[in-house]
């Protein structure tokens, strides 16, 4: 991990992680393209408001995040397109444990409501922590919890992994997943 | 085979497999148009200089 005291050269770096995330906003390869356009010109303007040191990724993130809510509010009339750019995969790979087909769970991601998706890439795929989750999207570190969860347990019934009534799932892991779930911290 | 032994790996691979899926997309080729516009904006930055 190389670092560059200038952000404007380190940019490029978090250039296939917005996109992944702007895939997982919008669910279409043009649109996120175009978020990703926005989010850059406006953290470019904005870098001097960015504090050397701190995570840029997490800034760049919270850029996207503002753009994509408010263009969506913008464009709330106009009926979402859709193409199941991550449903679509951009090389299948085989699974080796057999488990679990990545179309389908592909498939099932898409359809979580857009702050689960958004919770879930964040403290699920990105590796951000909750508290980085949070701050990004302006919301409680349980509410992040408490949708990555709710996300989670979706997936699981979508893909019928689990069930979520089972009497027997009263372990502590569980438990603690449940109660993070309802609370606030 | 509990239950509980079954939900836990339920939720392990599910988050296996959102990491999988998002590397995918993030192995993905960054189009011309980001390199392009990384470089239209050095240019700008450097003719108000």
């Amino acid at each position: 991990m190389k670092s560059n005291d200038d952000p404007r050269e380190e940019l490029v770096e978090h250039l296939p992680a917005l996109r992944a995330f702007a895939m997982s906003l919008t669910r279409n390869s043009a649109a996120a393209d175009d978020l990703v356009q926005d989010t850059i010109e406006k953290a470019w303007k904005n870098l001097d408001k960015f504090q050397a040191g701190t995570n840029l990724r997490a800034w760049l993130f919270t850029i996207q995040r503002n753009a994509f809510y408010s263009s969506r509010r913008k464009a709330k009339r106009e009926v979402e397109d859709i193409d199941g750019v991550m449903a679509a995969g951009l090389s299948e790979k085989p699974h080796h444990d057999g488990r679990l087909a990545m179309q389908d769970f592909r498939e099932a991601f898409e359809l979580l409501p857009d702050e689960q998706r958004e919770a879930l890439v964040l403290v699920g795929a990105s590796g951000f922590s909750y508290e980085e989750a949070a701050e990004m999207c302006g919301c409680a570190i349980g509410t992040i919890k408490s949708r990555a969860n709710r996300g989670r347990r979706r997936l699981a019934e979508i893909l019928g992994l689990a069930d979520g009534e089972d009497p027997v799932i009263s372990d502590a892991t569980n438990s603690s997943v449940m109660a993070s779930s309802n609370g606030q911290g | 085979m509990g239950e509980r032994q079954k939900t836990s790996s339920a939720m392990r691979q599910i988050d296996e497999n959102l990491k999988r899926v998002y590397k995918d997309v993030e192995e993905g080729e960054i189009p011309d148009r980001f390199k392009d516009l990384l470089d239209r904006l050095k240019e700008q930055d450097s003719n108000e200089k």
